[in-house]
C-alpha cells in the first residue's frame, strides 16, 4: 500500500516539478524545480530498491551538477523574457528533438512491457546492489566503463587546456621555496659606521 | 496495529529514538559550543563566557533566549520563500545526516548498508543552504560570500570523497557499524594507527593511512568553513559571509546546523580513524560503556578542530583552492591506489574477501 | 638541505605540534584579562568619567554659572541659562549635559573657578534609551552628591601636580 502511495506521489512530484523547470519565470527556481525532480527520481530508485543508484544520483546531480547550475545561473543574470522573445523561430527543431525524444521514450517503454522480467534485474543471490553494479561495470561492460571514463578524462583535459594561460611578468608564489627559507638567507646584520650609510 | 504497512509499535519506537537523539545532540551542541569559545579564550588568556550559570555553563542557552526573542528582519527585494528555505534546509541536512551515526553498538537511528555513501549525499547537499541563503538575500555581499563557501565545500568534498575510499576499500562495506566493527581490539587495529605487530603486512598501510587521517581532518576543517578555511565569513576581516542580511532565528539555525556539521564530522573522524566506541585497549576497561568512548573520541576532536582555530592563521582563497585541487586530490588519489594495491595484494583487513 | 629538514619537519608535522605545545602553555597560563562585573582595574585620579555637578559642604551648590564650560567646550554638549536667586546671587536654572554629544574631554572641569563641574571616576552609566543620556542639573547634581566622596579624594591627589 505505502510503496503504491509513494510512487504516485513522487511520480506526480517529479512531472510537476519537471514542468516547473520551464514554466518558472525566474531561473533559480528552475533549478529548485529541478532539484526537487532530482529527488522525486531519487526516491523512485529507492522504491525500486536500487538505493545505491539513488544516493549517487543525489551525490553527483544534486550536489555537483545542480550547483554548478546554479552558480552559471545566479551569475549570469539571465533575462528568460528577452531570450523567450524569439524562440518560436526555433519551434522546427525543438519539435524534431522533442519528437526523437518520445519516440525514444516509447520504444524503451514498449521494449521494457514486453520483456518478461519487466526490464528490472535484480541479484538473485543476495549480493547488495552495490556488489552487482560493480560486478556489472567491471566485468561485463569493464571496456565501456573504462571508455567513458577515457572520454571524461580527455574532457577535464580539454578544459584545462582552453583555459590555462600563462602571462609572463605576473609574480607567481613559489610554496615550496617561501617555506625553505631560513634566517641565515633573508637576514644580513651590518655594522654600520655613524654618518656613513650603508653604501650601496 | 498497521497502517499502510508500518507497524505503528515501530513507528513510535523510532520516533522516540529520534526525539531523544536529537535532544541528547542539541544539549550537547550547546555545551561544546561553550566548550569552543572557551578553549579559544583560554589560549588567548582571556577568561571566556563566564557570567551566565557556573562557569558560564548557561551561556549557549541564554544565547538561544538572545537569538529567537530578537526581530528577523527579511531584506526588501529578498525572495521571501527562499530566504526562509535556506537556514532550514541547512538545519534539516544538518541532522539527517545524523541518521546514520551509530554512537554505539546497535545506538543508531538507521544502519544503512550504504550508511557512508548516504552521508556524502546529505552532506553535499549542504552546500544549498548556503548558495541559496546567500542569493535570496538579494545583496552582492552575502552573494559573494555564498559562492566563495560553497566553491570551496564542493572542492573539498572530492578529497574527502577519495579519503573515504580508502577507508571503505580497507573495510569492504560502507555501514558504519561495520566500519566500527573492522576496528574493533584495540588502539592498534584503529585506521589512524595501524600498528599491529602480530599482521606485519598491515604495517605498510600505516603510513599511509596516518596522512589519510590528517588530510581528512584538515578537510574537514575546510569543509564546514572552520578556521583556518573561514574566507568566507573571517570574523574579524569581512562580515559574515552568505549570512550577512540574516538575523534572529534564522541565523540561529544557520548556526545550529553548521556547528551540528562541525560536531557531525568529529562523528566521522572518530568512527572512520579513531575506532568509534572501541576502547584502545581491550582488556581491563570492560566496565565503561562503549558510548563513552565515542563520546570521548567526539569532544577530543572537537578539542582539535577548537585548537586549529586558535593557532592557525587563515589562508588566503588562492592557497585554499591550490591546497585542495593541486596537493589532497593527487594525494589521496595516490594512497586510493596504494590501499587497493595492498587490498589486492593482502586481501580486506576486515578479513572479508 | 633546507629543502629535505623542511621537508621531515612537515612531514611529521613538528611546526604544527609546536604551535600546539605553545598553545598549551598559554592555555593553562593565568589569564591576562580580568572577571569584570566582579573584578575591576585601577583607576587614575585623573581619570575622566561620568560628568557631576558638585557642592560645598554646607550644601550650597558651588556652580555660579559663569558659562565657561559651555563656552569652551568643543562638542558643545552644555547649555547653561541662568537667572538671580531671591537671595540676589548668581545660579542656574539649567545646566543641561547631553552625554551623546560629550567627548570626555575634561575641559569643563579644567575652565571651571569653582571645582564645580568635575568628570567622575564613574564609567558605568549605560542606559537602554537616549534620552537618558540628556543629562539634567537634577541628574548632576545628584551624581555630585553620590559620588562626593570620590570626587574629592581624587582631586585632593591630583592637587600637587596642578
Amino acid at each position: 500500500m505505502l510503496p503504491v502511495i509513494a510512487f504516485y506521489v513522487l511520480s506526480a512530484t517529479a512531472v510537476g516539478a519537471a514542468f516547473m523547470v520551464i514554466a518558472a519565470r525566474n531561473p533559480v527556481h528552475s533549478v529548485m524545480y529541478l532539484i526537487t525532480t532530482f529527488f522525486a527520481a531519487a526516491g523512485l530508485f529507492v522504491l525500486m530498491g536500487a538505493e545505491f543508484l539513488a544516493l549517487l544520483l543525489i551525490m553527483v546531480y544534486v550536489g555537483a551538477v545542480a550547483v554548478l547550475f546554479m552558480f552559471v545561473v545566479m551569475m549570469l543574470d539571465v533575462d528568460f523574457v528577452e531570450m523567450k522573445r524569439g524562440a518560436l523561430q526555433h519551434a522546427p527543431m525543438g519539435i524534431v528533438v522533442g519528437g526523437v525524444l518520445l519516440t525514444e521514450m516509447i520504444l524503451v517503454g514498449a521494449a521494457s512491457l514486453t520483456q518478461s522480467d519487466g526490464g528490472v534485474k535484480f541479484p538473485e543471490d543476495g549480493t547488495s546492489n552495490l556488489e552487482a553494479i560493480g560486478n556489472v561495470l567491471y566485468t561485463d561492460y569493464a571496456f565501456f566503463f573504462e571508455g567513458v571514463g577515457l572520454v571524461l578524462l580527455v574532457a577535464m583535459i580539454g578544459a584545462i587546456v582552453l583555459t590555462l594561460r600563462r602571462r609572463d611578468g605576473v609574480k607567481r608564489q613559489d610554496i615550496a621555496k617561501q617555506i625553505a627559507r631560513t634566517r641565515e638567507g633573508g637576514v644580513e646584520l651590518v655594522d654600520v659606521v655613524s654618518g656613513e650609510g650603508i653604501g650601496s | 496495529m498497521v497502517v499502510f504497512g508500518i507497524e505503528l509499535s515501530w513507528l513510535a519506537v523510532k520516533l522516540i529514538q529520534i526525539g531523544l537523539f536529537v535532544t541528547v545532540l542539541l544539549v550537547g551542541l550547546a555545551f561544546l559550543l561553550l566548550m569552543d569559545r572557551k578553549i579559544w579564550a583560554a589560549v588567548q588568556m582571556r577568561r571566556g563566557p563566564n557570567v551566565v550559570g557556573a562557569f558560564g555553563l548557561l551561556q549557549s542557552f541564554a544565547d538561544f533566549i538572545k537569538f529567537v526573542v530578537k526581530e528577523l528582519i527579511i531584506p526588501a527585494g529578498a525572495d521571501k520563500v527562499l530566504f526562509i528555505l535556506a537556514p532550514i534546509l541547512t538545519l534539516v541536512m544538518a541532522f539527517g545526516a545524523w541518521a546514520v551515526v551509530p554512537v554505539a553498538p546497535g545506538w543508531v537511528i538507521s544502519n544503512l548498508n550504504l550508511g557512508v555513501l548516504y552521508w556524502l549525499a546529505i552532506s553535499s547537499l549542504g552546500v544549498y543552504g548556503i548558495i541559496i541563503g546567500g542569493w535570496a538575500s538579494n545583496s552582492k555581499y552575502p552573494f559573494l560570500g555564498a559562492l566563495r563557501s560553497s566553491a570551496q565545500m564542493v572542492s573539498y568534498e572530492v578529497s574527502i570523497g577519495f579519503i573515504l575510499i580508502t577507508v571503505l576499500l580497507l573495510v569492504g562495506s560502507l555501514n558504519m557499524t561495520d566500519i566500527v566493527d573492522a576496528q574493533a581490539g584495540g588502539f592498534w587495529h584503529w585506521h589512524i594507527a595501524l600498528l599491529d605487530f602480530s599482521n606485519p603486512k598491515s604495517l605498510l598501510l600505516f603510513p599511509v593511512m596516518f596522512y589519510m587521517f590528517v588530510l581528512f581532518f584538515i578537510s574537514a576543517l575546510a569543509e564546514t568553513n572552520r578556521p583556518p578555511f573561514d574566507l568566507a565569513e573571517a570574523e574579524s576581516e569581512l562580515v559574515a559571509g552568505y549570512q550577512v542580511e540574516y538575523s534572529s532565528t534564522a541565523y540561529l539555525l544557520f548556526m545550529i546546523g553548521e556547528y551540528l556539521n562541525i560536531v557531525l564530522m568529529c562523528a566521522m573522524t572518530t568512527l572512520l580513524f579513531l575506532g568509534g566506541w572501541h576502547a584502545p585497549i581491550d582488556i581491563g576497561v570492560q566496565f565503561v560503556p562503549p558510548f563513552f568512548w565515542f563520546a570521548i573520541k567526539l569532544v577530543f576532536m572537537f578539542f582539535m578542530f577548537s585548537m586549529v582555530k586558535a593557532i592557525v592563521p587563515r589562508y588566503r582563497y588562492d592557497q585554499l583552492m591550490r591546497l585542495g585541487w593541486k596537493v589532497f586530490l593527487p594525494t589521496s588519489l595516490v594512497a586510493v591506489v596504494l590501499v587497493s594495491g595492498y587490498v589486492v595484494m593482502f586481501g580486506h583487513l576486515a578479513g572479508g574477501g | 638541505m633546507t629543502r629535505i629538514v623542511q621537508f621531515i619537519k612537515a612531514a611529521f608535522f613538528l611546526e604544527f605540534i609546536k604551535a600546539f605545545f605553545l598553545a598549551m602553555k598559554y592555555f593553562f597560563a593565568p589569564k591576562a584579562t580580568i572577571n569584570y562585573p566582579f573584578e575591576k582595574g585601577p583607576l587614575s585620579p585623573r581619570f575622566r568619567g561620568e560628568h557631576a555637578l558638585r557642592r560645598y559642604p554646607n550644601g550650597e551648590e558651588r556652580c555660579i554659572a559663569c558659562k565657561l564650560c559651555e563656552a569652551i567646550c568643543p562638542a558643545q554638549a552644555i547649555v547653561i541659562e541662568a537667572e538671580p536667586r531671591e537671595d540676589g546671587s548668581r545660579r542656574t536654572t539649567r545646566y543641561d549635559i547631553d552625554m551623546t554629544k560629550c567627548i570626555y574631554c575634561g575641559l569643563c572641569q579644567e575652565a571651571c573657578p569653582v571645582d564645580a563641574i568635575v568628570e567622575g571616576p564613574n564609567f558605568e552609566y549605560a542606559t537602554e534609551t537616549r534620552e537618558e543620556l540628556f543629562y539634567d542639573k537634577d541628574r548632576l547634581l545628584a551624581n555630585g552628591d553620590r559620588w562626593e566622596r570620590e570626587i574629592a579624594m581624587n582631586l585632593k591627589k591630583d592637587a600637587p601636580y596642578r
